[in-house]
């Protein structure tokens, strides 16, 4: 199996499906001719030409409003924002308009959108570029948030991103696209709303997804030198969220941290870890406990950037205290 | 044996502290006399010591968290001893030492508690375990209480119930089978319940033994004499005697006692007297005082020159003023001019207790309950009738050695009442 970067991951999955399906068509600031901001989509204008891989304008509002009717009349747009901050300017369309329209009209239109952004810290772009607002977009029923962290996933729940007929807000982490991994060549899926054990262990559950399970998968490498054998469920989906895999992995360790780089208040963290209690209260032996990003701003200084963004070592400790 | 620590009573109002720090972990060695924890008053900071020697083996309350005075704070025992609440043996009766370390120190009173308020049921929190702990605890049959918890404050978690097991000596009940499970027994550890606080006014009377006894307490330097007396005479005696005497006529055990203390005292002038600057005043009647019990406080009724009396005048005095004590219908004669006081709590099974002087008076005897021990003489056990009574006596009066002789000569009457009659 060939060992290839994120980016061309991304990029295959994007390129089989445009292959595939020619209502596949992709817009975007800089996607064209430029090739992307991330470069994902470098050569895509020659090869597809300007009717399906459009140049937008800056306006986040009109890229996903515009994608949001070509889905609507049959289409099956890619709606790129050059990171997930800008999606504020499109709050409406994404919050409120894709993820209803199905249910707003009883049925009679479906939203087959993908919207790809670009999320996460790590970069040095400052407080207002480098947010990981994910819990925010999973919060509404309907709109379907998958963020993978690794290149198979990354391809695999693409593709099927873009065959769903409901719309998903892809999260794509902006550190890790020079990230290597195994990606099976061609035709292959992996399926929205299942979470994934990414590593065995029987001592502790890390709970995390996208840029947490590069960080948890270090953090596990750091543990097992130590004794401690820590099991990786990566959620993969955010909504819906598949919580069998967590379940199943902490009813045998009884014990988990949940990770992630956003904000702990009202997070992915605090979502997940209501579920532990709910469904498995007579399986806690200790306190769950949320790594996540300090509460402030996200620092532009190198230094203090790397102090409020979640750490190797910050799982580790973490680990260590649940299983104390 | 694990013991308890409780949360020492620093000052007489005083009735919470906070737990600032643990100076010693779980887990550590502790000697008596040493430093567990700092506890924070509304006077000063102080350190609390271990009246026991072993191993802290479990916390019982967080640091920051106010405690109520006697509320256990610490278990303290032999390493690795499991803890079960039989197993624990309350400190109610050795209330935890203090010493300030703080600039208010003379503010802060030495650790006491008031003999009147004995704690007698030593509660333990509610018991720390996980939800996985008490479920495996549930399914396995473990109980709790003899579990110690090693995760963080002392909670019970999931290999803390297995190690129990591997122990085999937690097994409460039989094992069950997931679908039969029996609801889980959690009364031992079910939330206290509140009692708020209650305010009662006293009475004046109420008040006046307050003053009277503050003024006692703190002003006679007291000292005590205890003595064992044997009883069966006695008791013989007084059987023989009532079976002579109608209803509402028969003589009680104090009778006797209060014509014996009248006896012996005219053999002790020293201790039917008063203090008057730097005379001691001899009285020359012998009035013994009774404490009788009254709504709201306690009086005490005088036979004025019991020991010219026989017992049947002395029995029916004391009867009729004590009923009028209860009935709030004391005449003023009743209760004034007692030269020596009794305060007997026999009908409360009493092994010892000793009273407040009754100024201004030179001493009082405490009468405890007579009861039927086994006792040896001549080498041999066999039952008898044994009474304990305390004088307290006034020592700018009395010395030890006149109230021993005292209470020897209470003895020849009380051992040998034959001669009360004569």
């Amino acid at each position: 199996m060939a060992k290839i970067t994120m980016r061309e991951a991304i990029s295959q999955a994007l390129m089989e499906e445009m292959d595939r399906d020619p209502a596949v068509f992709i817009m975007g600031e800089e996607v064209g001719v430029w090739g992307g901001t991330y470069a994902v989509t470098k050569g895509f204008y020659d090869k597809y030409g300007p009717e399906r891989i459009k140049d937008t304008p800056i306006a986040e509002n009109a890229i996903i409003g515009g994608a949001i009717g070509a889905a609507m009349v049959g289409q099956r747009p890619i709606a790129e924002l050059m990171t997930i901050n800008f999606a504020f300017s499109a709050m409406d369309y994404i919050v409120n308009q894709a993820p209803k329209l199905r249910y707003m009209f009883g049925g009679q239109f479906e939203v087959p959108l993908v919207i790809r952004a670009v999320g996460g810290g790590g970069r040095q772009l400052g407080a207002t570029h480098s947010q990981t607002p994910d819990a925010i977009f999973a919060h509404f029923p309907g709109l379907i948030v998958v963020s993978p962290g690794t290149p198979a996933d990354a391809k695999g729940l693409l593709k099927s991103a873009i065959r769903s007929n409901d719309p998903v807000l892809f999260i794509e982490h902006a550190t890790m696209y020079q990230v290597r991994g195994e990606v099976p060549e061609g035709e292959y899926l992996e399926p929205i709303g299942k979470s994934k054990i990414q590593r065995p262990g029987k001592d502790v559950t890390i709970v995390t997804y996208c840029k947490g399970l590069e960080l948890s998968m270090k953090a596990a490498d750091d543990l097992a030198k130590q004794g401690i054998e820590a099991e990786i469920v990566d959620l993969r989906t955010l909504r819906p969220l598949d919580m069998g895999p967590v379940l199943e992995s902490f009813k045998k360790t009884n014990r988990a941290v949940v990770v992630e780089e956003g904000w702990k208040s009202y997070g992915v963290g605090s979502e997940i870890v209501s579920r532990i209690y709910e469904e498995a209260f007579d399986y806690v032996d200790a306190p769950i406990i949320r790594v996540a990003q300090k509460e402030v701003p996200l620092p532009y200084n190198r230094a203090l950037e790397q102090a409020a963004l979640p750490q190797v070592p910050d799982i580790v400790a973490a680990v260590k205290e649940v299983l104390k | 044996m694990a013991e308890i620590i409780n949360m020492p009573k620093l000052g007489f109002d005083m009735a919470e502290g906070v737990l600032v720090r643990w100076v010693r972990q779980v887990g550590e060695n502790i000697n008596k006399g040493e430093v567990l924890a700092e506890i924070e008053t509304d006077k000063a900071t102080v350190e609390v010591e271990s009246h026991f020697s072993g191993v802290v083996l479990q916390h019982l309350v967080d640091p920051g968290t106010s405690v109520p005075v006697n509320d256990p704070i610490a278990v303290v025992g032999a390493a690795g001893e499991v803890i079960s609440n039989s197993s624990l043996v309350s400190a109610e009766s050795k209330p935890a030492a203090a010493t300030s370390t703080s600039s208010e120190k003379a503010d802060t009173p030495k650790a006491e508690q008031p003999a009147e308020l004995p704690i007698t049921n030593i509660q333990l929190p509610a018991l720390k375990a996980s939800p996985l702990a008490r479920k495996v605890a549930r399914d396995k049959g473990v109980d709790l209480g003899a579990v110690v918890g090693s995760g963080p404050g002392g909670r019970i978690v999931r290999r803390d119930i297995e190690k129990a097991l591997a122990a085999g000596s937690t097994l409460n009940v039989q094992p069950s089978t997931p679908s039969a499970a029996p609801a889980p027994d959690t009364s031992h550890f079910a939330p206290r319940t509140f009692h708020a606080d209650e305010s009662i006014q006293t009475t004046k009377l109420r008040q006046a033994i307050g003053r009277r006894l503050v003024e006692s307490k703190t002003t006679i330097p007291h000292f005590y004499v205890t003595h064992e007396y044997k009883m069966e005479a006695l008791m013989a005696l007084r059987k023989q005697l009532n079976g002579y005497l109608p209803d509402g006529e028969k003589l009680s055990v104090n009778d006797f006692i209060v014509k014996a203390v009248a006896l012996a005292l005219r053999e002790f002038p020293n201790l039917n007297a008063t203090l008057q600057g730097d005379k001691i005043i001899r009285k020359g009647g012998v009035n013994v005082g009774v404490a009788v019990t009254v709504p709201g406080g306690l009086m005490t009724v005088v036979v004025k020159d019991t020991d010219q009396k026989p017992l049947r005048q002395i029995s029916s005095e004391v009867k009729s003023m004590a009923a009028r004590a209860r009935d709030g219908k004391v005449k003023p004669e009743d209760v004034d001019g007692s030269t020596f006081s009794t305060s007997n709590l026999g009908m409360y099974d009493v092994e010892d207790f000793i009273a407040i002087i009754n100024p201004p008076e030179a001493a009082i005897l405490a009468i405890s309950s007579a009861k039927e021990v086994p006792v040896v003489e001549n080498g041999q056990i066999k039952v008898g009738w044994r009474m304990k009574a305390t004088i307290s006596v006034d020592h700018r009066i009395s010395d030890g050695a006149e109230a021993a002789q005292f209470m020897q000569a209470l003895a020849k009457y009380l051992e040998e009442p034959i001669r009360m009659l004569a």
